[in-house]
């Protein structure tokens, strides 16, 4: 079960059950050897809106309720049952603490229940794992651009099943939160990224205001998009102070303008500056369409390949966990011990989760 | 008969299993912040110590609560998956009651468990452990004074009773014993939904909160 099994031999690869509860979404993806066979999402997103951000509570039920129902949604969606798994993967962290314990909790039981290997994964990591199910093995080494609403950092991945270097992160918010923000400020609904893309699709002038790039060229992989999301509110209370309307296309234009490219300028320093070619970007703000554009743009300019997922590949998903437990199956890593905890601030060097490591 | 039952809607993580007849092994640890990393551990070792298999198992109950609500879901997520994936079935049990059943009482007393937020969830009963009121949560203040108090609510706010009767958490045994016995008689096992008892927190937030001073004669968002 290499990374080349073709069609004729794929079959025979093991089946790897994955279960994603970091924040909101109830992911449970099925892949064998690497090839995906489901990919089913429950999510509680709209259970969310009206405050505006995730409830951990109100996710951490809702987990709780899909868990069983979205796992048969899968088994159902792949034509195979329960008991052709062979390993469970599940992310152990980092996240939301109380539901990411549903997910580890579940996935306990399943393979109690099927006598399978369990593997607690690195959310981060599987964020660039799940790359392998759509373009094929991951280069090696790459540099991975993971940002969402939960985290935003630049990883140097020597090996994905093995070693993983943090080479910078957000300081402050994370970029799907200033998307958030910003989204509240214009007055567009919860979650603030599709929605901003979208106004700033509707012929916002990316120019139109020329908000900040902190830290933009610092000598650090380091983001920080907290100073961005004020001076987007303070250029919109200036605007109605004046009495003025809120061009919201040309505002969302420039705000999307500016973390694209500043996240993008960082993952191509980082490139350049390890000598590495290529270029992985995950998580849910890797749906952005300018993001996407401009990462796609400079990579070229820049001589570096560049790989993102399908927009439902970047958001939280339970392939993402399957895809790194089957990464981790083939290569022969340890499963982890039954008693690893969920761990909300779990650190992307540790790829698998072992028992105790908690302090 | 095979049943393993287990609660982790307090501090202790306990699980036991029953052939049918008697209890044949379990376990318990207390510590408050470690139910996922202990239930499924402590599941495997008590189904070793009975040289039994996972195969082997014909029923499952699990303690709903009402308890704090991370430790409740990780005991009846379990549940739930071992349930659909052994094609088992599995009743939820309050956890109250399983306390309750273990209370050793000729008068009508309480079960009161610490629900965090200086609040308890409690239950009143009789003397032959029926529940007449509850469960419910509230501030010790308000539960009703006067009979002695069962659980680790009695041992946190010894304000709520002079008599603080045994014992603190719910002992998964007594709560296979009480399954196997509600089998029995032939009662429907009640659904493994969590007793939550309130709502999550949250607040719907008003409008975005200004980033520049207002001015005091203008309000600039409606
Ligand atoms: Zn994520």
């Amino acid at each position: 079960m290499t990374a080349s099994a073709g069609p004729g031999l794929a079959t025979a690869a093991p089946l790897v059950l994955g279960i994603e509860t970091s924040c909101d979404e109830t992911g449970v993806g099925l892949v064998r050897g690497h090839e995906l066979l489901a990919d089913a999402v429950a999510s509680s997103v709209d259970e969310h809106a009206r405050f505006g951000g995730v409830v951990p509570e109100v996710a951490s039920r809702a987990h709780l309720e899909a868990m069983v129902p979205t796992v048969q949604r899968a088994l159902d969606a792949a034509g195979v049952t329960l008991a052709q798994v062979d390993a469970i993967a599940v992310t152990a962290g980092p996240g939301l603490a109380g539901a990411l314990l549903v997910g580890v909790c579940a996935a306990k039981a399943y393979a109690l229940a099927l006598d399978k290997p369990l593997y607690g994964v690195n959310h981060l990591a599987a964020h660039v794992a799940v790359d392998r199910l759509e373009h094929g093995p991951l280069p090696a080494p790459a540099v991975a651009l993971l940002v969402s609403g939960g985290h935003s950092s630049l990883l140097l991945v020597p090996d994905v099943a093995t070693e993983i270097v943090p080479l910078g992160a957000t300081i402050d918010d994370a970029a799907g939160e200033a998307f958030d923000k910003v989204a509240r400020v214009l007055g567009l609904p919860f979650p603030g990224g599709p929605h901003i893309d979208r106004a700033a699709g509707s012929g916002g002038d990316a120019d139109f205001v020329p908000f900040p790039r902190a830290k933009y060229r610092d000598g650090t992989s380091d983001f920080s998009f907290s100073g961005l999301k004020t001076a987007v509110a303070r250029w919109v209370e200036a605007r109605e102070a004046a009495g003025e309307p809120v061009p919201v296309a040309d505002v969302a234009a420039s705000f999307q303008e500016a973390v694209a490219d500043v996240l993008t300028r960082k993952a191509v320093d980082a490139c350049l500056a390890h000598g590495v070619e290529h270029l992985v970007i995950g998580g849910g703000v890797a749906a952005n369409s300018r993001l996407r554009a401009l990462a796609a743009q400079r990579c070229e300019a820049a001589g570096v390949r560049l790989r993102v997922p399908r927009p439902g590949l970047c958001t939280d998903n339970g392939a993402m966990v399957a895809a790194l437990g089957a990464e981790l199956l083939a290569r022969g890593v340890a499963a982890s011990a039954m008693d690893f905890p969920a761990d909300s601030s779990l650190p992307v060097t540790a790829i698998t989760a072992t028992a105790g490591q908690r302090v | 008969m095979l049943l393993l039952a287990f609660d982790t809607a307090t501090p202790a993580v306990t699980v036991a299993l029953h052939d049918g007849s008697r209890v044949i092994a379990a376990d318990s640890a207390v510590d408050a912040r470690r139910h996922g990393e202990l239930l499924a551990s402590a599941i495997e070792k008590v189904l070793r110590r009975a040289g039994a298999s996972h195969a082997d198992l014909t029923d499952l109950a699990v303690g709903v609560g009402p308890g704090p609500y991370t430790g409740l879901r990780a005991g009846v997520v379990t549940a739930k998956v071992l349930a659909s994936a052994l094609r088992i079935p599995v009743e939820g049990m309050c956890t109250l009651d399983v306390i309750a059943a273990e209370v050793d009482a000729h008068q009508e007393f309480i079960v009161a468990t610490d629900a965090r937020r200086r609040e308890v969830y409690w239950a009143l009963y009789a003397g032959n452990e029926a529940r007449l009121r509850g469960p419910q949560v509230s501030r010790p203040a308000d539960v009703p004074a006067g009979y002695p108090v069962a659980g680790e609510g009695a041992a946190l706010y010894p304000e709520l009773t002079a008599e603080p009767l045994g014992p603190l958490f719910p002992s998964a045994a007594r709560l296979a014993e009480l399954a196997v016995r509600r089998r029995a008689e032939g009662a429907r096992p009640a659904p493994p939904e969590p007793l939550y008892l309130r709502r999550p927190d949250a607040r719907e937030p008003g409008p975005p909160k200004r980033v520049t001073e207002p001015s005091p004669a203008r309000r600039v968002r409606p």
